[in-house]
Order: C-alpha cells, then structure tokens, then sequence
C-alpha cells in the first residue's frame, strides 16, 4: 500500500507545482512549457509504477516501468536487431519510395485538370481506406523480408501524399501565375520557383502524415509472416511467450522511432517552410 | 456534376490496370497448372520457368495467358473474380435467407461497425471532454497537448496485441472492447484537434459581446462556443471515423480473433484463399465509404437547419 500512497502524494504535488507554473507569470518562458508537460509525463510514469508494485499486479500482465527499462538495457541488441529489420529496411525505404513516387505522380497529374478533378475525389477516399489489410497479400507476393514491409508502407503512404501534393500545387491563385507568365516563366520556371514552394505546407503535411503511417504498415506486415526478428514479430511472439517486459521494451523503441521520425519531418518542415504563418515566430 | 466524368475516367483507367496486370501476375500459377493437367508448357518445368521473365513466359505460352484469369487461387484476382466473390458472400447469402450464417461477409461487416462505432462514439467523446479542459484550463492544455501529439507518432499497432491479451487476463469477456479501445485510441486525436480549434474560432469581439450581456461561462459556452464548433467537429468526425475503422481492423488482426472483418483477411491469409481477402478489403472499403458519406449527409443537413454554409 506504500507504494500507492506514495505515488498519488508525488501526482498531487505534481499537479500541484503544474498549476502553480501555468498560472505564474513564466508560464510563457520556454522553460516553463517543457517543465509541465515532462511533469505531466513523469507522474504517469510514478503512478503506473506505484500501482503496479503496491497491488503486486503480475509482471505478465502487466510490468512496471523500472522492470521494463531493465530490459530494454539488457536487450539493446536484439532491439537494435529489429529497429534496423523494422524501422531501417521496411518503413523508411517504402516511405522513401512511396513519398517520392506519389510526388512525381502529383506532378505529372497535376498537368491536366481533367485528370485532377477526377482523381482528388478517388485520392481522398482512398486515403480514408484501411489500407493495411492489404498486408497479407503483399506478403505473400514479395516474401517475408522486408521487402514486402516496404510495399506495404508504399501503397499505404502513397494516397495521402498524393493527394496533399495535388492539392497543395493548386495553392498558388492567378494573379501569382500570371505575374510569372509576365516574366516569360515556362512551365518548370514556375513549377520550381512559384508553385512548389507554394505547395511546401501541404507536401510536409502529407509527409508527417506518411510518417506515423509508415511504422503502423511496418509493424502490422509483421504480423503475416517475417524473418525471426523485426518489432511486429518480437512484439506477436512476446505477447506468446509472456515475456511482456520485451514487448514493452518494444513498444517503447517503437514510441521512440515514431516521435524521432515525426520529430525529424517536422524539423526539416521547419526549415524549408519558414516563410509560412504557422512557422513565423517560432525559431 | 463536372468531377463525374474525370471521376469515370480514372476509375476506368484503374480498372483497365488492373485487368492488364492479372496476366502477369498470375502467369506463372496458370503455367504450373497447366503442367499438372499434362498441357505442353514452354519451358517445361516450374524450375525453369522461375529463371525465365514473366513476359517471356506469356509471349511462349499465349495460349494459357487466358487460364490466369480464371484460377481459383490467383495471386491476383481479377475485378469480376473479386465482384463474384463479393455477391456470394453477401447477396446470395440474403437470398438464401442467410444473411447472418458465418461464412456471410453481412456478419462480418456488422461485427466489425459494431465494434468501430462504439470505439468511435468513445474517441469522440474522449476528444470533446479533451478539447474542453484543453480549451478552459491552462494546465491541462500545458501538460496534455504535447502529449495527446506525441500520442498519434507511437504507432497503435504495436499496443494492439498487448491491449487484447491485458483485457483478457483482466477478464473483460470477448474482443468487442479492446477493438474499441484501439479504435478509440486512433479516433480521439482528430477530434480533440479539431474540437479546440472549433471551440476556439469565436472572435474576441463576439465572446466581448456575451460578456456585455452578462452571459455567464456556461451560457457563453452553449451559446457560442458549441455551435461555432459544429463545422469544425464534422470535419474532424470523417476522419475520425475512418480512423476508427481502421483501428478496429489492427484489433482484429493479431492471430486469435475468428469474427469481423480483420478475421476474415488474417483466415483467408491462413487458409490460402485470396478471394476471401480481397472479398474483405472491399467490404471494408465499402463500410468506410458508406460511414464516411454518411457523415457528410449528416453534416450537410444539421449546418443548413444552423444556418450556416456547409
């Protein structure tokens, strides 16, 4: 019951010290918005870990933080194993080649209206599809390895952005246009210098879009069949086995890779559309 | 009227592609049965022929190029092969009178919308309580919006399999609320990020103007703050629901579910008929279409009765 006690005192006080820091006056200091919600994190941490060692919950169902980080230190190996069959091989070559065939697509498309009218609609509900029960069928076509995980982030990431793209190179309005059809811009002057740095917001957020998709295809194509190692494979097989820790180890790798990965697009978005309003002011 | 026919048009051309590409696809099936049923097949053995292009083997053998589009068991099945399935599994089935016996996609389907709606009335709910204390409270939108955004990097997926085996060791009967729970997971972050953007759109001037009729917080958030988020709410709504059904498919996928329509995917996966996959896919593509227009019908409808442009 210590334990217990222990861990609401710790959540109280931090609520606490939280309201106390939004309602002071740092709370716009930079600081101060990273404190709150890192405390915020923390009692969720202290609490699960109170509560699973002062009601004895089993570890099989469910372990508590310090077991699960215990683990994670002492499988780096087999972590790092299937984050470079998982997230190295499979998600990042099929966002790779999906992200850059959906742009050249958008591209070519984007040349006839006719074509853009008619595929915005198909693009759209497409993106809203579950496309992941594709899986097993690409499994099955392109064997265990990964490369079948990247078809599968392929075909998965490639609507969405497709049809950001699309629309993001309608963003420019006619005066624009004509201002450089008053330069004597041809078609690639004004794709390159007007019309896709104009469809920047859009691309990037087609891309932070394929990015959280991107893992989720990896992982559940795990699920139809892999080599023996690969997150989706250690997670299905540790659910089997009961070694919960593993998989919470593994889920906190995939927690990491997918923040980092967001993280990453994000930054880069940051850099190329600093003009845009929701960048101003940031840096 | 003027996206019809672009719209015809694409869809044709996919169709086209996909007819065209079943040729190659299933080339090799069709040679390897034609063998078995002592047909002559250039080169002759699947040893052989597995060295040999595709397009090699079709130019050879154009005589067989019309046995792939109607095998049993095709890598790729054509559009019609995948139609027929899907009438015998649903509008035969209603025929017969059996619109609900197992081997019925209608069941399957019902199964998977049950467990997608509840897991989406939970998200949206979730979302909404979540876009309030965001909106109204400093602390919570501090310390719960980096978190709720980080929450939609960690792929569900991964938690999918934990969350069915803890709620069955906790003792919650079936997989009806863990898929909910997952689909809930997937659907409550659109609607909280549209809800505190839809909370948020009155101008200053207009929440002045209710403090100039000494409104008080509750009427101010009744009366202004909720219906200006209506709009903003359907938009979200879509997503969401698409997400949840997406959700409730990752719940059904991990080895062990026998219903809904993941089930269905993972059983013909297991059982090596691809008809029965493909049959599923459509069938979900069609519940997320009808879900997904439904909304908009709905969406439609309620902002015109508000009075506003939809």
């Amino acid at each position: 019951m210590m334990w217990v006690i222990i861990a609401l005192v710790f959540w109280l006080a931090a609520w606490v010290i939280n309201v106390a820091l939004a309602q002071s006056r740092f709370h716009n200091t930079r600081l101060v918005r990273l404190a709150v919600p890192l405390l915020f994190g923390a009692t969720l941490l202290v609490l699960w870990e109170g509560i699973v060692r002062g009601l004895n919950v089993s570890p099989v169902i469910l372990p508590a933080p310090s077991a699960v980080a215990q683990t994670f230190a002492n499988s780096t190996d087999i972590l790092w194993a299937d984050f470079t069959q998982t997230v190295l091989k499979g998600a990042l070559s099929g966002y790779a080649i999906g992200c850059l065939s959906a742009f050249g697509a958008a591209i070519a498309i984007d040349r006839s209206a006719f074509l853009t009218r008619g595929l915005l609609p198909i693009g759209n509900f497409v993106a809203a599809l579950p496309i992941v029960g594709i899986a097993p069928i690409l499994v099955s076509w392109f064997g265990f390895d990964w490369q079948s995980k990247a078809a599968v982030v392929v075909v998965m990431v490639f609507f969405p952005m497709l049809v950001n793209t699309v629309q993001g190179l309608r963003e420019t309005d006619q005066m624009q246009r004509d201002l450089m059809h008053t330069y004597a811009a041809g078609y690639l002057t004004t794709l390159t210098k007007l019309r896709l740095p104009a469809a920047m917001p859009f691309v990037f957020n087609g891309l932070k879009i394929a990015a959280t998709l991107a893992l989720i295809g990896a992982i559940v194509a795990e699920y139809f069949g892999s080599p023996t190692r690969g997150m989706g494979f250690r997670i299905s097989t540790g659910v089997g086995s009961l070694s919960i820790d593993l998989v919470w180890a593994e889920i906190f790798v995939a927690a990491l890779a997918g923040s980092g990965f967001y993280g990453a697009v994000a930054l880069v978005e940051r850099a190329v559309t600093f003009w845009h309003p929701s960048q101003r002011g940031r840096a | 009227m003027r996206t019809v026919l672009p719209m015809l048009t694409v869809l044709a051309a996919l169709l086209t592609i996909w007819y065209v590409a079943v040729g190659p696809m299933n080339i090799r099936v069709a040679l390897d049965q034609a063998e078995r049923s002592a047909a002559t097949v250039l080169p002759a053995t699947s040893v052989e022929r597995r060295a040999t292009s595709v397009w090699r083997l079709m130019a050879q053998n154009s005589e067989h190029i019309a046995a792939g589009y109607a095998l049993e068991r095709p890598r790729l099945p054509t559009p019609t092969q995948v139609g027929q399935e899907l009438w015998k599994t649903t509008g035969e089935m209603v025929l017969r009178g059996r619109a609900f016996s197992k081997r019925s996609l209608i069941l399957h389907g019902w199964i998977t919308l049950k467990s997608t709606l509840s897991g989406f009335i939970l998200g949206t709910l979730l979302g909404i309580l979540g876009a309030v204390a965001i909106v109204y409270s400093r602390v919570t939108r501090m310390s719960l919006m980096p978190w709720a955004i980080i929450s939609q990097t960690i792929p569900i997926v991964a938690l999918a399999p934990m969350i069915i085996v803890l709620s069955s060791q906790l003792g919650v009967e079936g997989r009806g609320l863990p898929k909910a729970i997952i689909s809930a997971y997937l659907c409550y972050f659109p609607v909280l990020v549209g809800m505190v953007k839809g909370l948020q759109s009155p101008a200053l001037a207009q929440l002045d103007l209710l403090r100039t009729y000494s409104a008080s917080g509750l009427q101010s958030f009744l009366k202004l703050r909720l219906p200006a988020s209506v709009p903003y709410l359907f938009t979200s709504l879509k997503i969401g629901i698409a997400a949840a059904l997406v959700g409730t498919i990752v719940g059904e996928l991990p080895t062990g579910a026998v219903s809904g329509l993941g089930a269905r995917i993972l059983i013909g996966d297991q059982f090596g008929t691809p008809l029965a996959i493909w049959a599923a896919l459509f069938t979900a593509a069609i519940l997320a279409g009808l879900l997904v227009t439904l909304l908009d019908l709905s969406q439609r409808l309620i902002l015109r009765r508000m009075g506003m442009p939809s």
